[in-house]
């Protein structure tokens, strides 16, 4: 069973196997308002635990993309690059960042559930 | 423990009318306003330049000073303008300068019956007061007016739009303006703006804003947050207070020479009219540009610029997403010996070098109505 879960810097990030698929969530999107541009991590490139794996932009400000587990990049979204309002339009779905190896599961132990991350996700924008 | 600053935010006329609008606040130069409503920046971009869009811009200061001739020949003193023939109702954009031409602000002056109008940025209204009031030695009565609110119709539909509204605004020229009436009140409306595209900006008492505002809506425009102003401004080569233009650049460096007299440059006698004079004779150490971005990447104000040696040349001021342009677009200083049109250049963004050129303004071709450089 794939389980869904969350960070504190609003990434969503979905285990199937031994590979990951990582974006970032509505709240988020929401807080951003129009995405204009995304950088995404290269492929075959590996990224640790809480590290920069990537850049959105919406017409005000850059904001950093973390990724929520370390591993090995093994594909990448080019769809959202060409094409980043697919992030507002579709965040937690087909507009997906990049999809890891992961190097070690029980990283995913200390990120939140649904239930919990609603929460977090309404009192930090309060 | 620090200097305790007890700032109240302050709200505009338009306030409770942002809010049933769904606008997302942030705070600007003391004031909570509307950054973007639910639309989004994008798409209120879009709306502007396709049909009509109202930026509540009572945040600006409206600066009444009243006076005769002895008022327009101290202004002279102050202003790189020919103020004497300014005619009854026309504007001008300018400067109020430091001795060293060095920008305390840029605003427009409008010529009115007794005496002068001129609209100043939120953030510098009141020391501007302050220095005016100092240099005009508090010989004229001069009124920073709260009483009023400042709005702005933008796009190609504005002008049919208001027409409905405000029968005979049609006629008014580019940088003109006259006085008409509203719900039997007196406002005064300019031809002017700050998008690009021909519009109009509304002076009218605080207690009549949210109506007229209502009414522009019902015919058809739809309000616009300070997002969307940024981005159409950028578009349009406009300078923004704070980040083209402040006390360390000069109107010359900021390529902004069309806006000062010839005639009083030559005569000089106004503050900072030696630097003016020696800056347009000698030329400029740094210039502002226009730079387009060759890929999809943003560089940001305080980007560092590098040319093709790998020299630091620079750095940007405004650099967004042009949602007209349908990519990046960016204003900044380079050194004058690198502001060629279609100077390679490579922008530092996020450690990594990204090519672009110096390019000409603005980048998205402006709709203003004719009678323009009269």
């Amino acid at each position: 069973m794939s389980e869904v879960k969350y960070s504190k810097e609003h990434e969503w990030i979905k285990l199937e196997g031994e590979v990951a698929t990582i974006g970032i969530t509505k709240h988020a999107t929401e807080m951003l308002g129009d995405i204009v541009f995304t950088e995404l991590p290269e492929k075959g490139s590996n990224v640790e635990k809480d590290g920069t794996a990537g850049v959105v932009e919406s017409t005000k400000a850059a904001s950093d993309v973390y990724t929520p587990v370390s591993g090995e990049v093994v594909e990448t979204n080019q769809e959202i690059v060409d094409d980043p309002s697919k992030i507002n339009q579709d965040p937690e779905n087909t507009a997906w960042f990049f999809k890891l190896k992961v190097k070690d599961k029980s990283e995913m132990d200390s990120l939140m559930n649904k239930e919990d991350y609603d929460k977090f996700a309404k009192e930090s924008s309060s | 423990m620090g200097k305790r600053v007890n700032m109240e935010i302050k709200k505009t006329s338009l306030y409770k009318l942002h809010q049933d609008s769904n606008a997302k606040f942030v705070e600007f130069a003391g004031y909570k306003m509307p950054i973007q409503y639910s639309d989004g920046i994008v798409e209120e971009h879009r709306f502007t330049r396709n049909h009509s869009g109202i930026f509540d811009v009572s945040h600006m200061g409206q600066l009444f000073i009243n006076g005769d001739d002895n008022l327009i020949e101290d202004l002279e003193k102050i202003f790189p303008l020919d103020l004497k023939n300014l005619e009854l109702n026309h504007s001008k954009y300018s400067f109020l300068m430091n001795d060293e031409a060095g920008i305390y602000d840029d605003l427009i002056i409008t010529k009115l019956e007794k005496g002068f109008l001129i609209i100043l940025n939120a953030a510098c209204k009141d020391n501007d007061y302050k220095i005016l009031s100092k240099l005009l030695d508090n010989k004229y009565k001069m009124v920073l007016d709260e009483k009023r609110s400042l709005i702005a119709i933008q796009g190609p539909k504005s002008a049919k739009i208001l027409n409905n509204i405000i029968d005979g605004i049609e006629n008014l020229n580019f940088m003109s303006g006259d006085w008409f009436l509203f719900q039997d009140q007196k406002i005064y409306i300019t031809r002017s703006g700050y998008t690009g595209e021909d519009g109009f900006e509304i002076s009218l008492p605080n207690q009549n804003a949210e109506k007229f505002t209502k009414k522009l809506i019902e015919k058809g425009a739809k309000l616009i947050g300070l997002g969307a102003r940024d981005t159409l401004r950028l578009e349009a080569g406009l300078c923004l207070y704070g980040h083209e233009l402040d006390k360390d650049k000069t109107p010359v460096e900021a390529n902004l020479k069309w806006a000062i007299s010839k005639e009083r440059v030559l005569k000089g006698n106004f503050i900072g009219s030696n630097i003016i004079y020696k800056q347009l004779t000698d030329g400029v150490r740094k210039i502002r540009v226009g730079i387009k971005p060759e890929g999809k990447v943003i560089a940001r104000e305080k980007t560092k610029i590098f040319n093709q040696s790998d020299l630091h040349i620079g750095e940007i001021t405004s650099g967004t997403f042009g949602p007209s342009i349908n990519g990046p677009v960016a204003m900044g200083y380079v050194e004058n010996k690198f502001s060629e049109k279609n100077t390679k250049v490579f922008l530092e963004v996020r450690g990594k070098k990204h090519p672009a050129n110096i390019c000409g303004l603005p980048f998205y071709k402006k709709n203003y109505v004719k009678g323009v450089n009269k």
